[in-house]
């Protein structure tokens, strides 16, 4: 019970369908689409004026699932460790909103959703989505749960890419955001482990262009294409500290079976992540990070001019997914643009999972940078 | 009884109320904060100490946690009507650099400077043949971040040969101004300068 006494107990996840015909969404790729779903989650509550309410976003495999626990689950949501009473994001103070993206497979509308018009799932049918159509989304969400303006929008790695769109599609909607260890694009090196993570699902014989619902599932693409990502999500060093060259416990003939520990690591997370992730979600969630460029040709300092938003901008000096240079390069365009911000770059020895696991410092300048962020929110 | 320090409470007199301040090398954000709350500014700080940038946060303020030694190309001309480089001239690896670029980033640079020449240091050199540790210079010579040791006479020369108009100096030693023999008898100073064509253009 220890780990429930700082938490918000028991949580439920909460759908939200919108964009019916012929209200449908606007694509970025000029494709009308909907009906569409969100799953989302909501934590603390709204304040009667509606300004306390803060969206948080979440990486490429991450949930709605934010904080707190669901009913027999053992462990809590991915940023309970930030969320909740007292914590950085305080739910005593905020209402806190995780939602879910389009194009996911945690109970948003995505290619294993039943398209309506053909009572199958969508597969390779599912329109082509980015990390705008994400956001304007999320936007139909706000609308729905009566929100005006955000106190804040948060997230790391791909849910820092959308609280960076965010204020780049509707700045007059949020009072300040906070992306952590994300790019506001990606680099031909984060482009290239993505290709290898889609090609090795593409690869499995049963991915079967994407046409696998009901059938075998291409467990072992989907499984090669997580070992990659956990590679790039540690650094260097919190791997030799994990797993050093240990050699895991096994009494075999040698068949190239799994025989360092860290090996046996990237195996178990690969064949679980079937459990929990569809492949072609997979594929079209790496596309979308992948084309995702706030600068939009043009630099990104224009696309930030005359935002009100405030930042903090946090990076970590060991992720090397996503280094903190391009954290530095958002810090720029801010500069550039006149937007007022800060940068932070922390010491941690995690990698990208940094964001997920230094949780005192960031509390600090999260906790700070809101607590300014409402004093100028009310004086607005 | 004013517990401002008097350096902060002579910088304080310097700025105009509501200006855009940039602070480099802002530390813990004190003067950052002094000014924001008596003087109303928009102020940004830069600072490379880990701590000190969280303290800047704590405190609210608006920090860019890095070097300034090459920190400041971002900005455009004039883009701040003050840039203040307080206790920071000294530290930086490349003084004159990242002085032209704060005048080409601010309309006014203020500038403070621990005086090497202060009667007291004199003294400790001179007579004890010893590194000077004087209250405006307060650290040993292993533990001491400053790179460049100046006094106020060299930054007034320093400014006569490249052309920077000094619009104001103000000269502070333990507990007051001093106004006589500033290179002597004061421990810090504190200048107003702006760019001339030759340096701006």
């Amino acid at each position: 019970m220890t780990k429930r006494d700082k938490n918000i107990g028991l949580v439920e996840t909460q759908y939200y369908t919108f964009a019916h015909s012929p209200d449908e969404l606007q694509l970025e790729c000029g494709e009308k689409f909907g009906p569409v779903t969100l799953a989302y989650e909501t934590y603390g509550s709204l304040n009667e004026n509606r300004s306390n309410a803060i969206l948080i976003l979440h990486a490429l495999t991450g949930d709605a699932h934010a904080a707190g626990f669901h009913e027999g689950d053992k462990d809590p949501g991915w940023w309970d460790n930030m969320i909740g009473p007292g914590k950085a994001f305080d739910t005593n103070k905020y209402f806190v909103i995780c939602s879910n993206v389009i194009g996911g497979c945690k109970g948003s509308t995505g290619p294993s959703s039943i398209d309506p018009k053909t009572g199958r799932p969508y597969g390779l049918n599912f329109p082509i989505i980015t990390i705008k159509d994400m956001v304007n989304a999320q936007r139909c969400l706000i609308d729905h749960l009566g929100i005006d303006k955000l106190l804040s929008v948060a997230g790391g790695s791909m849910g820092g890419m959308q609280a960076l769109q965010w204020v780049v599609s509707y700045p007059d909607r949020v009072s300040s955001v906070i992306p952590v260890a994300t790019t506001a694009n990606h680099s031909p090196q984060q482009i290239a482990f993505n290709e290898v993570g889609r090609q090795a699902i593409m690869a499995d014989p049963n991915w079967n262009d994407g046409d696998y619902y009901g059938k075998e599932l291409p467990a072992k693409g989907l499984g090669v294409a997580r070992m990659v990502g956990h590679i790039t999500y540690m650094s260097d060093v919190s791997m030799s500290e994990k797993f050093g060259r240990r050699f895991k416990d096994i009494k075999q003939p040698f068949k190239f079976s799994p025989e360092f520990e860290v090996e046996g690591y990237l195996q178990y997370r690969g064949d679980n992540f079937i459990k929990r992730f569809d492949p072609n979600s997979y594929l079209y969630i790496t596309k979308a990070i992948d084309y995702f460029d706030l600068s939009n040709g043009k630099g990104l300092h224009e696309s930030l001019k005359g935002t009100k938003a405030r930042f903090l901008i946090i990076g970590f000096k060991s992720d090397w997914l996503y280094p903190a240079y391009q954290s530095q390069e958002i810090a720029r365009a801010c500069k550039l643009a006149g937007v007022e911000a800060v940068y932070c770059e922390l010491n941690s020895t995690y990698g990208h999972d940094a964001f997920l696991v230094e949780v005192e410092e960031q509390s600090h300048l999260v906790k700070y940078f809101l607590e300014r962020t409402i004093r100028g929110f009310s004086q607005a | 009884m004013d517990l401002v320090k008097p350096d902060y409470r002579a910088i304080l007199q310097l700025i105009t109320s509501g200006s855009s301040v940039l602070d480099l090398g802002c530390g813990s954000g004190d003067l950052l904060a002094l000014l924001e709350r008596e003087k109303k500014v928009r102020g940004q700080g830069i600072e490379v100490d880990d701590k000190a940038v969280f303290d800047c946060v704590t405190k609210g303020l608006n920090v860019f946690h890095g070097d300034i030694d090459t920190g400041l190309s971002e900005y455009g001309d004039n883009c701040f009507e003050y840039v203040i480089m307080h206790m920071t001239l000294q530290q930086v690896k490349k003084p004159d650099f990242v002085l032209i670029e704060a005048m080409r980033v601010g309309k006014k640079v203020i500038v403070g400077i621990p005086n090497f020449a202060y009667i007291n240091a004199r003294f400790q050199i001179f007579f004890r043949g010893r590194t000077p540790v004087t209250p405006s210079l307060p650290y040993e010579w292993y533990d001491t971040p400053n790179l460049h040791f100046l006094s106020i006479l060299d930054f007034i020369e320093y400014c006569r040969k490249w052309h920077i108009t000094i619009e104001k100096s103000v000269f502070l030693g333990a507990h007051r101004k001093i106004s006589f023999l500033p290179n002597l008898l004061a421990q810090t100073g504190i200048f107003v300068i702006v760019k001339t064509i030759e340096i701006g253009a």
